[in-house]
């Protein structure tokens, strides 16, 4: 059986909103998150904008320090990890940004972006730096020549692989993909995405994957997390959560994707979402999801609904109808 | 087969930007043609051209840029000969535009309903107070909720969905008779993309509006546009109705650009990709500009440009694949 790489239990992290030094409320940006990063495996985060994606991934990576509950890794709580032991985890996670223009940093050479964390963490030093970027260079399929050019000589799916060859560099076990693919265009996604899952295949890879384009999500995916103002709302294997969709949130988020057939568009919807998402300083009651459910009954105002395994590990956290 | 009548005919157009670089060739003898209340939707990827035809349209290609030949017809008169005035009267009256980002092209220092008043004063002559509330009313017919209280609130208390759908309404206050939508979808969450869809669809049906939508996604093309151009390089490499598009794709690059799209049926096979990436418009590729990346180029390719070949009934193609003797380049 595989073992978890990470796992998360009741995770909650509120950010303070303070008016001159007085608290005057809380954005409830995630809770009570319980999540769990299977070793080689490839967790998809879904969700519209402002749901808690990032900064879950980021709690997890203990880049954010949660409010309250717990991070594994590996079995090891992490927040009983000191400094030093902080540091060598911090060597086997890497991250890929969304916006590869703003990652990189236009001054540094290319030599020294994809080789700061080799410098970071003493790994290696001098030529054996070099020819470790440059055999990392090959690997994402840049040149040799690139070695002394600045960012600003790439394009941009040049950039997101070179940040990837930075995310490798240190030759980490857990990579955190937040909206890799999401700046790129339909071409140039389709080579990152196979690069990706070859790379994966190769070093033996776990990714989390987030994203807010769900055929991209679904192609990278073995498992999904739906996530829904902080909360998470249904997770399950790709064909439980993408095929056979529980969560009326799930279902109209699948309904509203557009697809590339065009005999789609005159096909009734069942499921339509209304209305915005709310703010997360002041969400509401019970289901947070109630206000734009289509399906929702009185009780859902006063109720908040537990995840649920409805069968084989597919968790549903809607009160059963 | 004439049936309907074109409102806008893009003949021929030519764009370049003179940098110090060099010459950016950005458009080369681009045609399409617009039906009245049809939705036409140019398609293609980063730096093919799809923005520059916009701005060329409009009369508003910035400095180093240049309309070098061709014509621009809006119901038969010419608009590439227009001065700068004239078009200040067709821009906001006859042809408006939805820009890509909301919050970068709304004012942040005036309320919402003044701006979408604004073309009422400037181009209708209504008086001020009557200009607002008349505002009012197409923000309620944008969906806008709440949209008398709305008005009165600047653009940064809006949500990225609400303000796209101001500019919606501003650019709908004259009834013009081409909108044209640049990427006003990329933004926002697909629940709230899915709205302003349905609402461009209801209102274009509403006003009888003809809609140039510009996108670099497919799957918004098969779900809005009735026609749809797909541009390379400068180039509109094909066009046809939108079905005929997803289901008898001619060109070897819509053909390839189509089967890259991660399908949301997927299980993660590895995608098809097109080997090499989209060229620099300065010196572009000789002949046909596809032809560095295609896997059915021929001899002919590198050398002569292909033509536009009727291939079907409205079913346009620039491919030497389809015959056609060329031009020497």
């Amino acid at each position: 059986m595989t073992t978890a790489l990470f796992e998360c239990r009741n995770l909650t992290k509120f950010f303070p909103i303070k008016h001159l030094f007085r608290e005057v409320g809380r954005v409830h940006a995630v809770e009570e998150v319980n999540l769990l990063i299977p070793e080689g495996g490839t967790v998809g985060l879904v969700g519209e904008s402002g749901c808690g994606k990032t900064t879950l991934a980021r709690t997890i990576l203990f880049l954010i320090e949660p409010t309250s509950g717990q991070v594994f890794f590996r079995g090891e709580d992490m927040g009983t990890y000191s400094k030093r032991t902080l540091r060598r985890f911090r060597r086997e996670t890497a991250i890929v940004f969304q916006d590869p223009y703003s990652s990189l940093d236009p001054r540094m050479l290319i030599a020294d972006v994809v080789g700061e964390p080799l410098a970071i963490h003493k790994m290696a030093f001098g030529e054996d730096r070099d020819d470790l970027v440059l055999s990392l260079l090959e690997r994402v399929g840049l040149k040799t020549e690139h070695l002394y050019r600045y960012p600003h000589e790439f394009s941009g799916g040049q950039r997101q692989r070179l940040a990837i060859a930075r995310a490798l560099a240190a030759d980490p076990n857990f990579i955190l993909l937040d909206e890799a693919t999401s700046a790129l265009d339909v071409s140039v996604q389709a080579k990152i995405l196979n690069m990706l899952n070859d790379l994966k295949a190769e070093l033996k890879l776990t990714y989390l994957f987030i994203s807010h384009d769900l055929s991209v999500v679904r192609h990278l995916s073995d498992t999904i997390g739906v996530m829904y103002l902080g909360r998470m709302v249904e997770y399950g294997t790709r064909e439980q959560v993408f095929d056979h969709a529980e969560h009326p949130y799930t279902r109209g988020l699948l309904a509203a994707a557009p697809s590339v057939n065009p005999d789609d568009r005159d096909r009734p919807r069942d499921v339509a979402l209304e209305g915005e998402v709310p703010s997360a300083a002041n969400p509401p009651s019970g289901c947070r999801f109630h206000p734009r459910c289509p399906n929702r009954k009185p009780e859902c105002e006063n109720v908040r609904p537990e995840l649920v395994d409805i069968g084989n590990g597919h968790l549903v956290a809607c009160t059963p109808s | 087969m004439e049936a309907k009548e074109n409102l806008l005919v893009v003949d021929k157009l030519t764009t370049q930007f003179f940098t110090y670089g060099g010459v950016v060739e950005a458009l080369d003898e681009v045609s399409f043609e617009i039906e009245r209340g049809e939705i036409f939707g140019l398609v293609g990827e980063s730096g093919c051209g799809k923005s520059v035809t916009a701005t060329s349209i409009l009369g508003l290609v910035a400095k180093p840029g240049k309309i070098i030949s061709g014509k621009i017809l809006l119901e038969g008169d010419d608009l590439v000969t227009k001065s700068q005035s004239q078009m200040n009267h067709i821009r906001g009256s006859r042809i408006a535009m939805v820009f890509q980002d909301p919050t970068s092209s709304l004012n942040p220092l005036f309320r919402i309903g003044y701006q979408v008043a604004e073309p009422y004063i400037y181009h209708q002559h209504r008086s001020r107070r009557q200009a607002l509330k008349d505002a009012t009313k197409i923000l309620v017919k944008t969906g806008l909720p709440d949209a008398n209280e709305k008005s009165r609130n600047y653009p940064h208390e809006l949500s990225g969905g609400m303000r796209q759908r101001a500019m919606i309404a501003m650019s709908l206050t004259c009834e013009p008779d081409l909108l044209i939508a640049d990427e006003p979808t990329t933004n926002l969450d697909v629940t709230i993309e899915r709205q302003i869809l349905d609402l461009v669809k209801d209102l274009q049906r509403e006003f009888g509006t003809s809609v140039l939508w510009i996108t670099h996604d497919m799957a918004i093309v098969a779900q809005l546009c009735d026609r749809v151009g797909v541009m390379y390089a400068g180039n509109i490499v094909e066009k046809t109705d939108v079905r005929t598009l997803f289901r008898d794709p001619k060109h070897p690059y819509t053909v390839r650009l189509l089967r890259a799209i991660p399908s949301v049926v997927s299980n993660g096979e590895p995608l098809e990709e097109i080997p090499g990436s989209v060229p620099r418009l300065i010196r572009p590729p000789s002949g046909c500009r596809f032809h560095p990346r295609c896997d059915r180029a021929m001899e002919i390719c590198s050398t002569v440009k292909p033509l536009e070949q009727e291939i079907g009934r409205g079913h346009v193609v620039a491919c030497h694949l389809y015959g056609g003797e060329g031009e020497a380049a």
